[in-house]
């Protein structure tokens, strides 16, 4: 059953994927409390323009030029999307909106212009925009793992300032704490990790990994830790059996299977989890019809 | 007509229908929705193909309104159930796309749809895509259906627009006039889902997206009433495709692209000027105190 494991191109995949599902579940945890979730699907577009970007100016489509240029472009998008939101009466989804089209707009311009202008072919960035999951490299993984540790690592130390911003963000600059740093460092945190996955999984697709884990993680508990460690262990879940399915069952691309993992996931979790799950819900709403229909019956009694 | 002029008619038809819809979706603050909607549209598109087994737009406009109704019914499923909206419309819409991409993935062969063309659209070929009728050229099909989708809005439009408004600024005092608001907020999404499926065709989802967000964004920085924040913001869709062929004609870049960064241009030159007399009135205020 485990032969499937001895292909070492398959390893590759398989391990990248399951640390960036773990990744990115864990940092979105943050963006989906902060309730700045569609921010992550502006950024991962914004991604388009800063690889285009970055392959004009080096010429090259070496990963970590096009990783490079795709954290500005996203850190200036989110940029943006709060300046919008902090100087004129839009609210911040029709700010995200604004920023997210046009940005992918001029992306698309830049694409059209490499293809038309630089004799260089482009068809690899059209690749680092839509996901190829098939075609990650050990360098590629190396790079993915590298950037994870590092954006895990930098979780784990601001744990508690990012816990307070999110929460109380009053409170923290009541002791102190500088607000806009704190939250420029968690939106870098943001951007890192979404920039690490598009290769992978795709613009559209790779929102879903920062959003479905954190998502169906809050339905489980209410304590961060908790969601932190569950959202990771669903993306990371996800991604393997999305890996595996998708490279050996079905042979279709990766991403889209992967998210339909953990939408699986999350629709379970809607169901069955405890307290806020469907099921225990409406059993919680039989039992209280039920005594309440008890009630009835003897207080009718009581009155005859 | 030259090519060029149906290009830029098309673009305008898509400015005028996004536009005109965009401004109910931003003052409802469901923006992001219609993003939504617009990837969705996809799993509509390949399901009415796979179900009808042809590429005849009709199919494809029904499928994709009946998925754009369910992109929006989920979402206020997920939002009934305790999750935010943003959250809710990062669920929904990245997975039945997700369900898209994996159907186009399975039946790659068979599907003569192609996900680049889809988001980046092909407004370029617009005018070889004709409508003929009994043996007459009329022109375009995608003018054609653009032109009917704009009347089928602006006549809805027109017969509830006190009820569209009312609902919109106030659900409470609609409810309380005796407005089905519920009827009135799947009413708007049927109206985005044709309007988004419509300008799907010929200008590629990305486009689509920009031309419902920005323009209405732009005329909300500009005006306080609603009817003046339509009209203002199908201009700023007709300005912006004009300009914005023009930029795709000097630089020799994609048209769709284009229009979306003039219109993202138009945008920040508006926001600029809105910031600028902002200063001046709060400079010529400052030191001034108020008796009234």
């Amino acid at each position: 059953m485990f032969e499937w494991l001895q292909d070492p191109n398959l390893q590759w995949v398989l391990l990248g994927t399951t640390i960036l599902g773990i990744t990115s579940g864990m940092i979105g945890c943050f963006a989906v409390l902060k309730r700045q979730s569609l921010i992550s699907d502006a950024v991962a577009h914004a991604a388009l323009p800063g690889v285009c970007l970055a392959f004009i100016v080096v010429r090259d489509k070496e990963l970590i030029y096009l990783l490079i240029g795709a954290v500005i472009a996203g850190y200036i998008a989110t940029y943006c999307i709060q300046y919008i939101v902090q100087h004129s009466k839009l609210k911040e989804d029709t700010s995200i909106g604004v920023v997210l089209s046009v940005f992918f707009g001029f992306g698309v311009v830049l694409l059209t212009y490499i293809s038309n202008n630089l004799a260089g072919n482009q068809s690899g960035l059209d690749e680092f925009v839509f996901g190829q999951a098939a075609s990650l490299s050990s360098q590629d993984v190396q790079i993915i793992s590298i950037v994870s540790l590092v954006l895990v690592t930098v979780l784990v130390l601001f744990y508690k300032e990012f816990k307070l911003i999110t929460f109380d963000p009053n409170f923290a600059k009541a002791l102190g704490l500088s607000y806009n740093k704190i939250n420029n460092l968690l939106m870098l945190l943001i951007v890192g990790a979404i920039v690490i996955g598009i290769q992978t999984v795709g613009v559209v697709l790779m929102t879903a990994m920062i959003i479905i884990p954190p998502a169906a993680a809050r339905l489980w508990t209410e304590k961060l830790s908790v969601m932190l460690l569950l959202a990771g262990t669903f993306g990371g879940i996800a991604s393997l059996l999305g890996t595996y399915f998708s490279t050996l069952a079905l042979r279709v691309a990766t991403g889209p299977v992967i998210v339909l993992c953990e939408a699986a996931i999350f629709f379970l979790s809607l169901l069955f989890a405890p307290k806020r799950g469907i099921v225990y819900k409406n059993w919680v709403f039989r039992k209280l019809r039920r005594s309440h229909k008890n009630q009835q019956t003897t207080r009718k009694h009581k009155v005859i | 007509m030259s090519y060029e002029m149906w290009i830029i008619l098309t673009g305008s038809l898509v400015g005028v229908t996004c536009g005109t819809i965009g401004c109910l979706l931003i003052i409802r603050k469901m923006a992001m929705l219609s993003d939504g909607i617009s990837h969705t549209v996809l799993l509509g598109i390949v399901l009415a193909y796979l179900i009808s087994q042809s590429l005849s737009s009709i199919y494809m406009l029904i499928g994709a309104l009946i998925i754009g109704m369910l992109t929006a019914f989920l979402v206020q499923f997920l939002y009934n159930r305790g999750i935010h909206t943003d959250a809710s419309i990062g669920i929904v819409f990245t997975s039945l796309f997700a369900l898209g991409v994996f159907l186009v993935s399975i039946y790659a062969r068979q599907v003569h749809l192609d996900i680049d063309h889809v988001l980046m659209g092909e407004i370029t070929f617009v005018p070889w895509n004709r409508l003929t009728l009994f043996g007459v050229d009329l022109g375009p099909q995608a003018v054609w259906m653009l032109g009917t989708v704009l009347v089928i809005n602006t006549v809805i439009l027109i017969i509830f627009y006190e009820p569209i408004k009312i609902s919109s600024f106030d659900p409470v005092l609609a409810t309380a006039l005796g407005i089905n608001v519920v009827f009135i907020h799947y009413l708007l999404m049927g109206m985005v889902s044709l309007s988004i499926v419509a300008s799907f065709e010929s200008v590629g989802s990305i486009l689509v997206v920009t031309m419902l967000i920005v323009p209405g964004a732009t005329a909300y920085l500009m005006t306080k009433r609603l009817s003046t924040m339509i009209a203002v913001s199908a201009m700023v869709g007709i300005l912006g495709s004009v300009v914005g062929y023009a930029i795709a004609y000097w630089f020799d870049v994609s048209i769709a692209g284009a229009m979306s960064v003039a219109l993202g241009l138009i945008f920040a030159i508006v926001f600029i000027l809105q910031l600028i007399i902002k200063k001046m009135y709060q400079r010529s205020h400052r030191g001034k105190i108020h008796v009234t």
